[in-house]
């Protein structure tokens, strides 16, 4: 054994890693192997390989019956430890790299979150042929403390204003629906996202009344099953709501209601490994690019970029591993903004597509959770009220949770995720209180914050490649309702890095260049 | 020759061997005697004391000659180098039971294959029970096919004004309900069927049904009870007893059914807390009468309450 390790270490160069790839492939078969290249290593040629087995245990001269069975498994031994020396293995006999991300990889997905996670599924299950795509989904936050997804509310429904949100939605749904079809792991016990099916119930005062019907009518027309209901409807169905001020009432009758996102991201998680999507722990703090300069069909010159390396710095150290990437899809969520940044979206003059940065920023939005033991019963659906304030059941405990979208002028600071609970005594209990009369006696159990990925922009998704940087392709911007749709904009990424245009849902008035063109895309029902 | 010793002695480059017949023969001799010796070696194309580098080649690149259909990676030397086949005589259980978990461990792909179609076939056999009758719904009205979907599922009907149609032991029924294309479907008795989230599509055009047993159903969850809202103005009595898979959640979207009189939620596995949520249902629809699970159920008695029938017979 110690005289096969100096022949080995005297062979390889004085590092165990250095500069270039080397990948897969070795003459004794298929290696899978993380942590690349071994140095200036020589081909073996099979009449090279010489490896002496002077081991006492394979003497030729003790085989036998009774070691038979023996020989297999210490054959098989060292048969993969050969394979991990040889080049593409992961052996290294300086010191340890399975922490390290690969050395290349087709896709790296920037974020780790149920967007990058739904991009990465669908990427994999919709790749021709199977195993052809290497994707490394890369997430600073091992633990998703600060990840939107974890913190939210976890609500899906499909009242929405733009008809594009309303396909997405109801993909969503139909996806959580038949979540363990498409997310079956063998040997895994099945997903059970508890999904409650209560529906959502948005008010109206006399000045939204107009838009709200003409909302319904697009969602009715997508297919979502949404029914108006009259200020005097909505006293016999629910005595408990206080109907002064609401002059008309949407309920979304099937298909909308909340559910547990962590268990949706588990889940996502689950399959993705199985798959075979590689992860790391680690930040991505560059990116490394060639300009060239192109000139469009009508003579105008253009700067378009391609991004070739991305550096992840790993967690809590200052090591970094570059990774030769084809594709880099931005799921950062509410730090997509930054990571825009890093790749030179937005460097230029204002005014010009070189100018026009990601409008994604970081939004801090409070949860609370509180106890009313008269308050509403069992049929209670997720209902928002015209000021904006909105609340749900919690179980089966008489508990609520509920929030408040703050205006522009009162933001709170992003900077951490501390919680202002004189938020709730003047912004969110008063109207609550008016909404539902039994609200006046509660007790707040506990809050939290948690980040909105907000698009100053139009408050609706980014989706797609970036015109000028034509290899970077967004997932973010969702402001708030990226959870209920990841599962649909996850595909509609796959098959635009895929196939190079949407084939089931037509995103494209989500694309980067209406930031540049103006043409916004307004959601009017963000809460 | 025994595949082990050919492997060793075709890596080690400096072993010597003797390339006698009597050598040959103590190989075979000390060689496992699960491997047939009907000449093999007299007909081995390449002697062992020959060309070791051709012997490390064979070795590592495909064997040529293989009566098993696997992808030719390299196998660890355990089948016969040189393209020899081999007669694997069964030798004794354990034998048999290792070369049997052997033989599936080499296959590890095809097996997870196999159980991946197994699982998708028993999908798609619940999917094909679900269809949609459409051309009995267009010939014959809703309310036939709605039938015809019940009993082909080894359900029971029941038509207004009429007895219980029931398909026999065999799953066969008679067709006499083909005519009745304007009578509204009253009762409809699918218990244990395979009824899904899909085949409620033939049942929700049963507009006129008053009474809806669901039990035991293995498919029927939350999404299912979200989805009988269509059927509020005429349901008066709806069974979900001992389906697996209803929880509090699904039960929480069952107060669109205004009109129900009778509803049965005892034996429900998947709820949390039933007594707790028998009461938070009977407050929900306040004018049904819930049979559920005792509001006791999953109370602990206090100290006090313990019962003090502990010492002494009871008074005669």
């Amino acid at each position: 054994m110690l005289r096969r390790t100096l022949l080995l270490g005297l062979c390889r160069g004085p590092l165990g890693r250095g500069l270039g790839t080397h990948r897969g492939g070795s003459i004794l078969g298929k290696v899978e192997g993380r942590g690349g290249y071994r140095g200036s290593w020589m081909a073996p040629s099979s009449s090279s390989v010489t490896f002496r087995t002077q081991d006492p245990a394979h003497d030729v001269k003790t085989v036998g019956r009774l070691g038979g069975g023996d020989r297999d498994g210490k054959m098989s031994e060292i048969k993969k430890k050969i394979q991990s020396i040889l080049p593409g293995g992961d052996w290294n006999p300086l010191y340890d790299t399975s922490y390290l991300p690969p050395e290349g990889s087709d896709v790296v997905i920037v974020g780790g979150g149920v967007l990058g996670l739904s991009v990465a599924y669908w990427l994999k299950k919709l790749e021709k042929p199977r195993g052809a795509i290497r994707v490394l989904v890369v997430e600073r936050d091992h633990t998703y403390s600060r990840a939107s997804t974890v913190l939210s509310v976890g609500g899906i429904r499909q009242q929405f204003s733009v008809p594009e949100n309303v396909q997405l939605s109801l993909f969503s749904v139909d996806f959580l629906r038949n979540i363990n079809e498409y997310l079956a792991v063998a040997d895994d016990p099945p997903l059970d996202i508890q999904f409650n099916p209560s529906g959502y119930l948005l008010l109206a005062s006399e000045k939204g009344a107009a838009i709200m019907e003409n909302n319904v009518k697009v969602q009715r027309q997508e297919g979502a099953k949404v029914c108006l209901m009259s200020p005097e409807q909505l006293r016999n169905k629910f005595p408990w709501i206080n109907t002064e001020g609401v002059a008309l009432a949407s309920y979304g009758m099937e298909h909308e209601g909340w559910f547990d996102p962590w268990c949706l991201l588990q889940g996502l998680r689950r399959k993705v490994q199985s798959m075979g999507v590689l992860f790391c722990r680690g930040e991505v703090t560059r990116f490394v690019s060639s300009s060239n300069l192109m000139k469009t069909a009508s003579g105008e010159e253009v700067n378009l970029k391609r991004i070739h390396e991305v550096h992840v710095k790993i967690d809590q150290s200052l090591e970094y591993q570059p990774v030769e990437c084809a594709i880099v899809v931005n799921a950062a969520g509410a730090w997509s903004g930054q990571v825009a940044e890093l790749a030179g979206i937005g460097n230029g003059p204002p005014g010009t597509l070189q100018g026009t940065k990601l409008p994604v920023e970081l939004r801090k939005r409070y949860v609370y959770l509180w106890h009313c033991p008269q308050g509403p019963g069992l049929e209670t659906p997720f209902v928002i009220d015209p000021s904006g304030t909105y609340f749900r059941r919690e179980g089966l405990g008489h508990n609520y949770l509920g929030g408040c979208s703050p205006t522009e002028e009162e933001e709170p600071d992003p900077g951490n995720l501390e919680v202002d609970h004189d938020f709730f005594q003047d912004r969110v209990w008063p109207p609550l209180a008016q909404r539902v009369p039994a609200f006046e006696t509660l007790k707040v159990r506990s809050a939290w914050a948690g980040y909105y990925d907000y698009n100053t922009f139009d408050q609706n998704g980014v989706v797609g490649p970036h015109p000028l940087v034509i290899n970077m392709y967004f997932a973010t911007g969702f402001s708030g309702h990226g959870l209920q749709q990841a599962p649909a904009v996850g595909r509609a990424v796959a098959e635009m890095v895929l196939e190079g245009h949407f084939q089931t849902i037509n995103l494209s008035s989500f694309l980067f260049s209406r930031f540049y063109s103006g043409e916004k895309v307004q959601e009017h029902n963000i809460i | 020759m025994s595949p082990q010793i050919e492997a060793c002695s075709a890596v080690s480059a400096f072993r010597v061997s003797v390339n006698t017949q009597e050598a040959r023969i103590k190989r075979q001799q000390k060689a496992s005697p699960t491997k047939a010796r009907d000449g093999i070696a007299d007909t081995h194309p390449l002697g062992v004391g020959k060309d070791r580098t051709l012997q490390a080649q064979r070795l590592l690149s495909h064997p040529p000659q293989s009566l098993h259909l696997v992808a030719p990676v390299w196998n660890g030397g355990t089948r016969g180098i040189g393209g020899l086949s081999r007669v694997v005589a069964p030798e004794g259980n354990q034998k048999k039971g290792r070369s049997l978990l052997q033989f599936l461990a080499d296959r590890f792909y095809d097996v997870e294959a196999l159980r991946d179609h197994l699982l998708r076939k028993q999908v798609s056999k619940v999917h094909q029970k679900n269809r949609p009758f459409n051309h009995i719904n267009q010939r014959y009205g809703p309310y036939v096919a709605g039938a015809y979907f019940i009993l082909k599922q080894g359900g029971a009907v029941r038509f207004q004004g009429r007895e219980w149609i029931r398909p026999n032991q065999r799953g066969h029924f008679s067709l006499d309900f083909l005519k009745l294309q304007a009578v509204p479907v009253e009762a409809v008795d699918a218990s244990g069927c395979a009824i899904n989230y899909q085949g409620l599509d033939s049942l929700l055009a049963l507009k006129e049904l008053q009474s809806l047993w669901l039990q035991r159903c293995p498919h029927v969850d939350d999404w299912c009870l979200s989805r009988l809202h269509p059927l509020a103005s005429s349901l008066q009595e709806l069974s979900l007893a001992g389906c697996p898979r209803v929880s509090e959640r699904g039960l929480a979207c069952l107060h669109h059914l205004w009109n129900l009189r009778r509803l049965d939620i005892s034996d429900l596995p998947a709820v949390s807390s039933p007594g707790l949520t028998r009461i938070l249902v009977e407050e929900m629809l306040p004018s049904c009468e819930v049979l559920g699970a005792d509001w006791a159920q999953g109370l602990k008695l206090g100290p006090e309450e313990q019962p003090r029938d502990t010492a002494g017979p009871t008074p005669a």
